[in-house]
């Protein structure tokens, strides 16, 4: 895809799509360099600071612009660092995931026989198992950590990148240009990665897209539940926890960090709507 | 219609199986040493090896998996050590809770869900049915464990309308089930809409229309009654996520069900608890998935023909 066919397509995204892909973009900001544009510590805790509302102003000079918690601590920068491990959770997940999927997904399209058989049924099991109990399971197994998080997350989905990968390498390996060049004596290997993996590219992107609103949801689930991110790391499910208990004198704990979680998984369904548009010629034509 | 079900019931069981592997292996695989899990990092050398020979963890694994399974097939799944009891039973008292909070759940996707989907496909276009689809999305996308608390926070503690936890009242059910309930309810009623606007298009509304019956009659009796049978089929669906997705949501309510058991069983290492809890869970869901098969063969007799 050229440069001026890519601007194209940018041009012609709906409104809608464009204010979701400008919020996103927002949020990649923070997430990357949040610490650098509100030097704010979020595990710095202020006694004199505490359950602060939005807007008002600290003890030693400054502001709270979206409040404090229960020990002072600051719910903006809270966010922000939030967004960190969100985004990085999501997109290492989705990476591993991702890329077990595409692998154990191509094996199974373009072998198929026994090596599908073995690899669609132990997906068919895990899918059968409810994934939010496997997460838990495994999350609660292996300890709160990030790296245990996006293990946990990343076994739960391999799956559905498996299943969407098998389907085109299903229907891409009988195609007549892959017969020809089995026909010349290209191997296995080559046929895979020129002809097969380019066909389940942009299904997989699709597919990812939806699994980063979703893992970044599983995350927060978790986290949440003392399952995930640990302690002394800022996560927005942990943040939504520890302002339950002060709902009734601090609503904005518990409130902001969700609004963020909200709005960012609802841009990221409406960026992946688009994409689907973009990349499948027949949603095309509906739209 | 007799060999699919048998085909079906059989495969359910296998599927319950590998549920119980995939605890098995969470459980006795990962950990490198389940008896250090269990007992934590204080424990002596030699607690640890008396929990060793208790749980059987010096045999091989495969042993081990062995007799697991037949513990699991007497309905042994072990004793709570933080309980005091066995693990099976002390889930088997939370279920009760769970099921009927799942059954609201249900019961409320049922009632507000049917009446949109067809609301939007009646006036399919216009604003109600755009606000219905945008909902949906929207209702799909939020963090529900967050919803029920902001909805904690409206009805409990600013209006101070409804409790705020389980209060063994009906009103202390009403905010968790509504929770639950919320993101189904516009998938399910996005289902109903684009159902009835499929059957709308079809020949046999025309020879209706053509015979001059008025528009609510075909939408009514014609439409509606072909618009339902796909419709009822997802509630089992519906109802299995539900149970699962309870798990979570009971926590955000301290509901006394089997989700807030599985939770507490996991962060204080009670993992007899959290298998009976976990492979209880799974279970419903697939039983509810084989009851959906049924139901959709029953309902129309093609889909046991093809499959069998």
């Amino acid at each position: 895809m050229t440069a001026a066919v890519q601007a194209r397509r940018v041009t012609r995204m709906r409104p809608r799509a464009k204010v979701a892909a400008g919020i996103l973009g927002l949020f990649l900001v923070c997430a990357a360099i949040g610490p650098l544009l509100y030097p704010y510590d979020s595990v710095a805790t202020s006694v004199a600071d505490r359950l602060l509302p939005p807007g008002s102003a600290l003890s030693e000079g400054g502001l709270a612009p979206l409040g404090t918690d229960q020990l002072g601590r600051d719910v903006l920068a809270q966010v922000l660092d939030g967004a960190r491990v969100s985004l990085l959770v999501a997109l290492a997940t989705v990476l591993i995931g991702g890329f077990a999927g595409l692998v154990l997904g191509m094996l199974a399209g373009y072998f198929r026989g026994l090596t599908d058989t073995v690899i669609s049924r132990i997906g068919d099991i895990q899918l059968a198992f409810p994934s939010i109990l496997l997460a838990i399971l495994l999350a609660g197994v292996l300890g709160p950590s990030v790296l245990n998080v996006i293990i946990a997350l990343a076994v739960t989905r391999w799956v559905i990148f498996a299943r969407v990968v098998r389907g085109s390498a299903l229907e891409t390996r009988d195609r007549e240009f892959v017969d020809s060049a089995r026909v010349l004596g290209v191997g296995h290997l080559r046929i895979m990665w020129r002809y097969i993996f380019p066909a389940c590219v942009q299904p997989l992107l699709v597919a990812a897209t939806v699994q980063i609103g979703l893992t970044m949801v599983a995350e927060a689930a978790l986290s949440f539940l003392g399952l995930g991110v640990p302690v002394d790391q800022a996560s927005w499910g942990a943040t939504i926890a520890n302002g339950r208990d002060y709902l009734s004198s601090a609503w904005w704990i518990a409130a902001v960090p969700g609004l963020a979680l909200t709005i960012v998984v609802v841009c990221v369904g409406i960026l992946g709507d688009e994409l689907r548009k973009v990349t499948d010629p027949s949603e095309r034509e509906r739209a | 219609m007799i060999a699919f079900i048998g085909r079906r019931l059989g495969l359910a069981v296998l599927l319950i199986f590998g549920a119980i592997t995939i605890v098995f292996l969470a459980l006795r695989v990962i950990p490198g040493d389940p008896a250090s899990l269990i007992l934590g990092s204080q424990a002596s050398e030699a607690e640890l090896a008396a929990l060793r020979t208790e749980l059987g963890l010096n045999e091989p694994l495969f042993l081990q998996y062995l007799h697991h399974l037949a513990d699991l097939l007497r309905l042994d799944f072990g004793e709570s050590w933080r309980l005091g009891a066995d693990a099976l039973s002390s889930t088997l008292e939370r279920v009760p809770a769970t099921f009927t909070l799942a059954g609201t759940a249900l019961l409320i996707t049922i009632g507000l869900g049917f009446p949109l989907g067809l609301y939007a496909a009646r006036n399919a276009g216009g604003w109600g049915d755009r606000l219905v689809s945008y909902s949906s999305l929207v209702g799909q996308a939020l963090p529900s464990f967050w919803v029920g608390i902001m909805l904690v926070l409206v009805f409990a503690s600013a209006l101070n309308l409804l409790p705020s936890t389980a209060d063994g009242t009906i009103w202390g059910l009403l905010l968790p089930a509504v929770t639950l309930s919320l993101p189904f309810l516009g998938w399910l009623a996005r289902l109903v809409r684009n159902g009835a606007l499929e059957e709308l298009g079809k020949e046999y509304v025309r020879t209706a229309r053509s015979k001059g019956m008025s528009e609510r009659v075909v939408f009514y009796v014609h439409v509606l009654r072909n618009t339902l049978t796909p419709a009822v089929t997802v509630l089992g669906l519906i109802l299995g996520n539900f149970i699962a997705d309870a798990v979570i949501i009971e926590v955000v309510f301290a509901w006394p069900g089997i989700g807030s058991l599985l939770i507490d069983s996991i962060t204080n290492r009670d993992y007899a608890v959290a298998e009976a809890a976990i492979v209880l869970i799974a279970a419903c869901y697939i039983l509810l998935n084989l009851l959906v098969d049924v139901l959709c063969s029953y309902l129309d007799p093609r889909i046991s023909l093809e499959a069998v």
